[in-house]
């Protein structure tokens, strides 16, 4: 994972509710076998749509996307993430995130920004109002600055920390390899195996 | 100290606490795995040259992707035959054992565990998909993960979590007659809403909770998502042991008594706290559908669509705006009154033997209109064959419905089975988010018995209705 830090980026407003991963990317574009190649389906339903951001000369290129509260419900498929970065988005804000889509998130990459929602009203306005604005999102300072407006912005403590210093999550845990041996050796017989 | 099942479960699978702020290791006991959120994990260890930690926890089934007519020729679909390949290529090649497409224990993965036995109180069980939730109906924590999670899973056995929260939803009175799981949990989510559980596990509990049946409990526990918990859990009891006992990897002789005397004791203690807590008097409750594109959009059979100004915030009326829209409804118009063109019964939720019967029960000695067309899909292979053994496929057909092979099917339509565009269905399935069923599909959520009215009925209907108009 690389590591992240400052991001400045465009963003793009998602005026909506209850985004959920069926919207990010609906089942048919999930038979791929590789973790790239899901652009296409992102927000498939919606993209024909003149006015959706993907489409909107302000928005197309944006790498902050600024989404509506209980943004990722549904489905745990992580290709909902994948789509994302593969249209170049970098950080998700939103006022509340579902749980599967926050972690599957943080351990791509993808910043899951949870702000109050009044600050995704403000940048909603700002995004629209001021074509093209900087938005920069500061993982060290949790904070979220456009123009003359910061914000502070929460992120699990976990994820910011292997986010910052781009870490393997799996590498972490075999560190833990001999609690996890002895941990094996105390489980009760009467537990099944699938063999 | 008094604790929650929850915590006793997870308590009991923490390897090691990092300390303040950092999440626990837990250990997971049973890993479910099938064709669309594997492959990525697979190939991510291949190029890190990890091994599957334990394959002996380690299950795959094939289930999202695959056809449920001529599943004895090449699948046509080009894209899912590939990634059903890469699935058996992969457990081959790591050493996972796998029910394949034609075994006889193929089907949907939150069927096939339980009904094996392999689903045990207490245990840890997670699978690359939302609807492990399913799991929790014998008091095991079971949640959905995304593929790095899998990924995690298959090289360690292991997840960082942090703990849930506790929510107890108690529904507590005297289940109203035609009132079934599939209407209970539709109601709690109407009530709580798509987010109301976010961040939770929720315990079910109650004299309604508890006089249900083990595959109602699977319903209700099922879409415990669906109201944006990571996990649903109820008590084990003497359903939950009489369920499991004699079961293909159930536990034998002495270790059946230690397993029971150690499932007893997960009850929540008396006095023990829940973070959140909700009732429900049951008296209240009716069969429910819904008429929007979340599950929290739902509404008593009996109510008319609700219109945008009902709702209190900007937000909800927005997406009350938006949903009617989309499912090409108005206001104010009695639910009964919407007419279906499609009748889906299968599912995690609904595709289990009980579901069928109580379909059964209304097709029989009726016919489904002729307007309608009408999808039965067990949950699994096993599914299948109780209900041939029992004649109910021969009720099906007779009826007018189709009856297929095992699979997900149209819950997400991953497969060719699909809804048009605006076209309605009636399902018995989990998510009514646009587009889920097929691009431009409209989905109203309904249990099994509903299902099988409105078929007859060629609208929304409950098996009462079709009494009365008889």
């Amino acid at each position: 994972m690389d590591k992240f830090g400052i991001h400045s980026g465009k963003a793009a407003p998602l005026r909506r509710s209850n985004v959920d991963t069926d919207q990010i990317i609906p089942a048919e574009f999930l038979k791929r076998i590789t973790r790239t190649g899901f652009a296409d389906g992102l927000f498939h339903a919606w993209r024909t749509d003149p006015l959706f951001f993907i489409n909107h000369e302000d928005h197309s290129d944006a790498t902050v996307l600024i989404a509506g509260p209980d943004f990722g419900t549904g489905s745990s498929r992580e290709h909902a993430v994948w789509a994302l970065q593969d249209h170049g988005i970098r950080v998700v804000v939103s006022s509340r995130f579902a749980d599967i889509f926050r972690s599957n998130a943080g351990k791509n990459g993808l910043l899951p920004a949870l702000v109050d929602q009044d600050v995704v009203e403000h940048l909603w306005k700002l995004v629209e109002e001021v074509p093209g604005i900087e938005v920069e999102v500061d993982l060290h300072n949790q904070e979220i600055r456009a123009g003359d407006y910061a914000a502070d912005f929460h992120v699990d403590d976990h994820v910011r920390f292997r986010m910052l210093h781009g870490l393997d999550d799996i590498d972490i845990t075999m560190e833990h390899n001999a609690a996890i041996e002895e941990y094996e050796a105390s489980r009760p017989d009467f537990l099944p195996t699938t063999m | 100290m008094a604790a929650t099942m929850a915590e006793k479960v997870w308590n009991a699978h923490v390897i090691s606490e990092p300390g303040e702020g950092q999440p626990d290791l837990l250990y997971i006991d049973l890993h479910l795995i099938h064709e669309v959120t594997s492959p990525q994990a697979f190939e991510a260890m291949r190029l890190s040259g990890r091994r599957v930690r334990r394959p002996d926890l380690t299950l795959a089934t094939e289930d999202h992707n695959v056809p449920t007519t001529d599943i004895d020729k090449p699948i046509a679909d080009e894209t899912s035959r590939l990634q059903l390949d890469a699935l058996r290529t992969n457990c081959a090649e790591f050493g996972v054992p796998i029910y394949s497409l034609g075994n006889d224990e193929q089907g949907i993965v939150h069927v096939v565990g339980p009904q094996l036995g392999l689903t045990q109180p207490g245990m840890t069980v997670v699978c690359g998909d939302s609807h492990t939730s399913t799991h929790g109906a014998f008091g095991a924590l079971a949640f959905g993960i995304g593929t790095s999670e899998v990924e995690h899973v298959l090289a360690t056995q292991t997840l960082h979590l942090k703990p849930f929260r506790t929510m107890s939803i108690t529904v507590e009175g005297e289940r109203p007659a035609g009132v079934t799981a599939k209407d209970v949990i539709l109601a709690i989510i109407a009530r709580i809403g798509t987010g109301g559980g976010q961040g939770h596990v929720i315990e079910y509990r109650g004299s309604v909770i508890e006089s249900l049946s083990m595959e109602e409990r699977m319903t209700v526990c099922n879409m415990s998502i669906e109201a944006g918990a990571r996990a649903g859990m109820i008590a084990p009891d003497n359903v939950t042991f009489d369920y499991l006992k004699g079961r293909d990897h159930a536990p034998v002789g002495e270790e059946w008594n230690e397993a029971v005397a150690y499932w007893s004791s997960l009850r929540t203690d008396d006095g023990a706290q829940f973070d959140t807590e909700v009732t429900i008097d049951a008296s209240e409750l009716t069969p429910f559908v819904t008429w929007g594109t979340n599950p929290g959009q739902g509404a008593p059979l009996g109510n008319s669509v609700p219109s945008p100004e009902d709702f209190e915030t900007e937000a909800e009326q927005q997406a009350a705006r938006n949903a009617l829209e989309y499912m090409g409804l108005t206001a104010g118009q009695p639910i009964r009154d919407i007419e279906v063109d499609t009748v889906f019964v299968g599912s995690c939720t609904n595709g289990r033997i009980e579901d069928l019967r109580e379909v059964a029960q209304v097709l029989e000695e009726r016919s489904v209109a002729d307007s309608v067309r009408m999808l039965i899909v067990p949950g699994s292979v096993r599914v299948k064959r109780q209900a041939e053994e029992e004649g109910l496929d021969r009720v099906f057909v007779k009826a007018g419905a189709q009856w297929r092979e095992a699979g997900c099917s149209m819950c997400l339509a991953m497969n060719p089975d699909k809804l048009a565009p605006k076209e309605r269905a009636a399902s018995t399935s989990n998510r009514n988010f646009e587009g889920r069923q097929g691009p431009g599909g409209r989905t109203h959520l309904v249990s099994p018995a509903v299902a099988a009215a409105t078929a007859v009925a060629g609208r929304l209907a409950a098996p009462a209705d079709l009494e009365v108009r008889n």
